[in-house]
This record gives structure tokens, sequence and C-alpha cells, in this order.
């Protein structure tokens, strides 16, 4: 790719070890995040894509580790880098909103010590000046009468506004990389259509780079401009967006798109992935996808590497290699 | 087509009661549902919609008297079902099921998928008990569980497994209605889409009728026949499916349908944002219930409540909206009060109001 990346992922690998029991949350996930792009991860539950966003930032705790790849930010190793300069790079370069606004959001502080707080680690700003930088980015994400707000409780705030608020304090140092994990599943519609519109906005004016992690084609198609599709801890395809929706190449994508009930067009029947997501502890160790897939062939039993198929799309599949020992016309139809 | 009306709700009304102060009297009520009139025929899909607080979920417990409605009429194949007895009630309850959002949280954990549908049966006296294990490895393959499962507890099952068994513990009675109260919501696209297929397919093999509940309008244009769009306790539009998607009608529709996000990069069509959230259903706004986030309102909304009524004849079928100016809205004779397509300038004014507002009860006081 001919853009600058900002972050650099390579064969990440984030497990949880509890009694003699490994589980491989991220089993091997590589993408990359052009500077001022928006990347999309996107997969079902369990597919790793949360586990992936916490191992940014190392905020994976016990049991839990990441075992090995490279996470390198801006040419920065960060699996590498020291606690104390992880604490810099947290909320100050890159910052991260969570899904449920209420749960991380402290109760007991006010909007303002809240937003204080991050201007007084990473700018040394004292109360004065710290609170009107924080009247200034509630403004900036447009919550009414900001003086007021300050010095309200989080529970006084309805559900959008206090993501809103979350939008602020993740942007209050104007990070390079924003991290949004399901910034807007537990919002209405409505609301989900302005905290959107309101995170790409902000980043033309930042010039910020965002990683959306989302379960939602939807919110994919409207924010992204590259997508990583995960299943079972793995990257199983990476695209431009146009290409994905258009063009795409993995089975599992395809099966994800054709399984999803539209509201802008009338569809005749629904075509379901058959069977669940393996357990971990039932995970093949061939292609994740294969017990659900309905080309696999033999050679699905043995791993199939993340592979550039030109067209634009990195593939996980063997149907497009000279391997391929399967249905030699194979049809990938996205309807 | 369907022709016999199977459910008949009339002016439902469900206030929950608020408790306050020293002796802990009613200080208020929360208007959940406020008045809402519908019928669904046998055989055809009816789908509630709208955002969470809307009423939607109130509504089908309080059609099945899961909590007692405050006023108003519900009839099943023409009787009436909220004078009936408790015993009447629970006979009733073998012809309108539910399947309820959460399959966690809704089976009983103690207890197999054998013992779950047995007692369902027992209660319902429905299959002699000598073919009951028979009638239950049936359910169970009819809903896509295997018969070596019959002996497992929910926990020992996926989401959209145990969705399975809800499905199947509602089938056990054969009912006439079932009430999916967001069915599907919890589970992931590729189950989702497994359970909306058995759905309708068990549809066509029982003859059944559904209720529909969800938020999701992706899944609710895919499976209903007739859509009720509610916003905060009343009903804002009621109609055909393809009518509601092609040619909604009332400013809150068309809001709630541009928000969505379309899986197609190549579509971005234009987006109508709302001000400000939904109100509190405790003192609900006086005359149209959305004219505080309406771009459309004028002072007439302000004090006079829509009537729910068909408007306009471009279209065949049934399609009825409680807006004063849907017709103007549609011809282009009334016009937008404020912006309504940029969610900066929407901000921003309402940031003002706020503002303003402050400073007027600043002067009274």
């Amino acid at each position: 790719m001919s853009e600058d990346i900002i972050l650099d992922i390579n064969d990440l690998r984030t497990s949880f070890f509890v009694g003699d029991n490994e589980v491989k949350a991220v089993d091997g996930v590589t993408f990359q995040v052009p500077k001022g792009k928006t990347l999309g991860i996107v997969g079902e539950s369990g597919s790793g894509k949360s586990i992936t966003a916490l191992s940014i930032l190392r905020l994976i705790e016990e049991p839990g580790k990441i075992k090995s790849g490279s996470i390198k930010y801006k040419d920065e190793e960060l699996t590498e880098a020291k606690n104390a300069r992880m604490r810099q790079v947290r909320g100050n370069e890159i910052s991260m909103i969570f899904q449920e606004p209420m749960t991380s959001l402290n109760p007991t502080f006010t909007i303002g010590q809240q937003l204080r707080e991050s201007f007084k680690i990473h700018q040394g700003l004292g109360k004065k000046e710290g609170t009107k930088r924080a009247i200034e980015m509630l403004e900036l994400v447009g919550i009414p009468s900001p003086e007021k707000r300050v010095n309200q409780y989080p529970f006084e705030l309805s559900g959008g506004m206090r993501q809103r608020v979350m939008i602020a304090m993740a942007l209050a140092c104007k990070p390079e990389l924003l991290i949004a994990d399901e910034p807007t599943t537990a919002l209405d519609v409505t609301i989900q259509a302005q905290i959107l519109e309101l995170i790409k906005e902000l980043q033309e004016e930042i010039g910020m780079s965002v990683v959306m992690i989302t379960h939602d084609l939807g919110v994919v198609a409207e924010t992204c401009d590259y997508v990583a599709v995960m299943y079972a801890g793995k990257v199983v395809e990476y695209a431009d967006i146009y290409t994905l929706f258009e063009n795409p190449k993995h089975p599992y994508t395809v099966g994800l798109l054709n399984s999803l009930p539209r509201h802008d067009k009338t569809q005749d029947e629904l075509i379901p992935i058959k069977g669940n997501v393996p357990a971990p502890d039932e995970m093949p160790t061939g292609c994740r996808f294969a017990p659900r897939c309905p080309f696999a062939s033999d050679i699905c039993n043995t791993l199939p590497e993340l592979e550039s198929v030109g067209e634009g799309n990195e593939v996980r599949c063997w149907i497009h290699t000279d391997q391929w020992d399967g249905d030699k016309e194979v049809q990938l139809n996205a309807k | 087509m369907p022709s016999k009306t199977l459910l008949n709700v009339e002016n439902l009304e469900q206030h929950f009661p608020i408790k306050g102060g020293f002796l802990g009297r009613t200080i208020n009520h929360v208007k959940a549902v406020d008045g809402i009139t519908f019928q669904i025929k046998e055989g055809e899909t009816v789908a509630v919609v709208g955002e969470s607080g809307c009423g939607k979920s109130t509504t089908g417990r309080a059609i099945l008297r899961l909590d007692e409605p405050t006023n108003g009429k519900v009839e099943f194949l023409g009787q009436d079902v909220l004078s009936m007895s408790k015993d009447e009630m629970r006979k009733m309850r073998k012809d309108m099921q539910i399947i309820f959002q959460d399959p966690y949280a809704s089976l009983n954990p103690r207890k197999t998928v054998r013992q779950t549908l047995w007692e369902a049966m027992d209660i319902q006296k429905v299959v002699p008990r000598k073919e009951r294990t028979q009638k239950i490895i049936e359910l169970m393959e009819t809903v896509g569980l295997q018969r070596h499962q019959i002996d497992r507890y929910p926990h020992e099952f996926s989401g959209g497994q145990r969705q399975r068994i809800g499905i199947a513990r509602a089938l056990s009675v054969n009912p006439k209605l079932i009430i999916c109260d967001e069915a599907v919501s919890a589970l992931d696209v590729s189950i989702q889409a497994q359970v909306l297929n058995l759905l309708k397919r068990l549809q066509k093999e029982f003859g059944l009728t559904y209720l529909f509940i969800s938020h999701d309008l992706g899944v609710v244009r895919h499976i209903a026949d007739r859509i009720v769009v509610m916003y905060l306790g009343k009903i804002v539009e009621i109609g055909d499916t393809d009518a509601i998607f092609e040619n909604p009608q009332h400013p809150y529709t068309k809001a709630l349908l541009s928000a969505i996000p379309v899986p197609d990069p190549r579509n971005k069509s234009q987006r109508i944002f709302l001000r400000g959230d939904v109100p509190s259903p405790i003192d609900p706004p006086t005359g149209c219930r959305f004219h505080t986030r309406c771009p459309f309102a004028t002072d007439h909304c302000r004090t006079a409540d829509p009537a729910l009524e068909q408007k306009g004849e471009g279209y065949e079928g049934h399609h009825e909206v409680a807006c004063h100016y849907a017709l103007d809205i549609e011809s282009g004779k009334h016009e937008a009060q404020y912006e309504m397509y940029n969610v900066r300038e929407i901000l921003d004014d309402e940031s003002e109001e706020a503002v303003h507002s402050e400073q007027d009860e600043y002067t009274k006081s």
C-alpha cells in the first residue's frame, strides 16, 4: 500500500490461560490501518474483535496474555514498550470508546472531573484551565449548555449524551488513533446516526485514524474505508469496502452478506450459514470455518494463509489457490 | 389472503404507577402504552417497531396480561381477554404464546429440554402422557435440534439453540398466535437468519399468526406483512410492509428509516437527524408526541393530538398515519421549519435552545 500506515498489526496472538487450557481468543491477526482512514473490524460474537482492540492498548488482564506478534504504531513496537510509555500512549495518542457508556463512566465523579483527569495527566493542566478545555470538548460533541453539564453526574444524562461524553473524553487529547469498540450498539438508531456522523466529522477535523469494531455490516458500509472480517480469532478477509461488499472472496463473508435481512430492499429468502461457531476446545486445526462452509474440501483440513488474490482482497481460503482440490466451479455470489 | 380477525386491540392503555414520598403514594404514572388500536388477522405477521421506551414490549405483555393493562379492550377470536378469570386466562394462553428476547433468562436453568416441554404440555393438558416423549422429539426436530439432546440443560446449548428451545416450548401447546418479543435480537446474523427462516417455515406449516416485536427494521421488512410504528406509547403509522418502507408518511418513520445504516457503500442516501432525545413517558408532550423532535412541527402540533387515519389515495390497501401535515409534506406544501440534514447545525440549534430556556427560567424567577 502506498499510503502511510499508522498501525501495523502482524500475526498477533492473544490467549487466555484457564487451568491447563489455553483459549486462543486472537489467533494470528494481521492488518494495517492507513493514516487518516477508518478500518472496520467486523465479526460475530467470540470472533476476537474486542480482544484485538484491547491488545493494541495492552489492556489484556490476567489470565490473558499477548503471546506473540507485533503491534507497530508509527514505527514503535507497542508489545515491547515500557508500562510508563504505554500510559503516555493511552488516551493521549491512541484512545478508545467502549460499548456501554454507563459502565465506562465513573458514576461517582462529575463529567467535568472525569474530563479534567486526562488533561491533568497528559498535559498537566490545572483545575481552572482543565474545566475550560472540558467545556470546549463538550461543545465540540454537541452537548447542550456544556457549562451546566460539566458539573453533572453520568446518571443525569441520557444514553446518547453519555456516549457523546465518552467521545469527548476519548478525543480530549486529540489522539492520532481512535479505537471505537461497538460505539453505537447500545443506542437507538436515530441516536446512532448522530453519533456515527459526529465521529466522522471529528475525524476529519482532527485528522485522526479510526479502528471501528462492530458486528453491523451497515455501520461498516457507512463509516469505513477498509474492512477486516474476523472469524474464530483470525482475519479471513481484508479489503476496501467497495471490494468487500461487491466482490467478497471468502465463503464466510459471502455467508454473512447473504444472511443479513435488509431494510433497503425486498429479499425472497435469507441464506443462513449452517451450524454454530465451534467451541474453543473443539476448534478445527485447519480452516476454522470449514465445518460450516458449503464448499469445504479435503485440503481445508490444513490451515490456509491470508493471501492477496488480486482485485484488492486478501483472503484466507484455499478456493483461490492452485492447491484447491474441491469444486473448481465454486460460485461465490453475494446476492 | 388472511381474512378472519384473530386479535383485536382497542384503546389499550398501560400506565405504571410511580410510588414516592413518605407514605409511598402513587405520585405519577409512566404512560408506557397510551391508547393504541390495531387488529391482527389470522395467518399474518404484524410487526411492532419503535425505539426503546416506545411501548412495543409493554404492548405484547399487556395483550397476554403478563402485566395487567390499565384500560382498553383485547379480543381474541371475539372473546374478551381482559375480563377472563385467572383459570380461563391460563386456558387462553394455550392459544397465545410468547417467545422472549433473552434465551438465557427465559429458560429454567434446572430443567432439561424434556422437562421444559413436558411442563408446558402438562399445564395445558395437550398431549396424552404416553405420547409426550414422542411429541417432544418431533418438536425438537421441527425446530432443528437433535433427539439426543433431549436430556440436556440450557447451559449446554448455544444462544441460537436456546432460542430454538424457546420456540419449541411455544409450539408445544399448538398455539394460534405467537408473540415474538425481540426474539432474534440477541443472535448473531448468521444464526439470526437460521431462526428467521425457521419462524417463516413454521408459520406455513402450522398456520401460525405472529405479533413480531422488534427494533430491527431489516428483520421486520423480511418477516412482516404489516407494520405498526410506535413512538412514546402511541401508534404514529400503520400499514402494509411495502407501504411503510417505500412510502413512509410520518416524519418519525421517515427519520427512523433514514437513520439505519445501509449495508451498501455506494448507497449513501440523505439522512434525517432528529433533535434531542425521546421525552419522558411520565409527562409526555401535549398534542402530537413527536412535536418536540419533528422538523415539521407547528403550533398546531403542540396542542392538537393528530388522529390515526388513512391519508391520500395513491396507495391501495391499508396505510394510516397520525400526522396533521402528512399530505402537505408529501405535496411540498408544508416545509421543514429548521435544518434536518446537517448534524452539526442540529446540535448547535439544540444548545442554543437550551441556553434560551435557561435564560427564560432565570428571568421568571
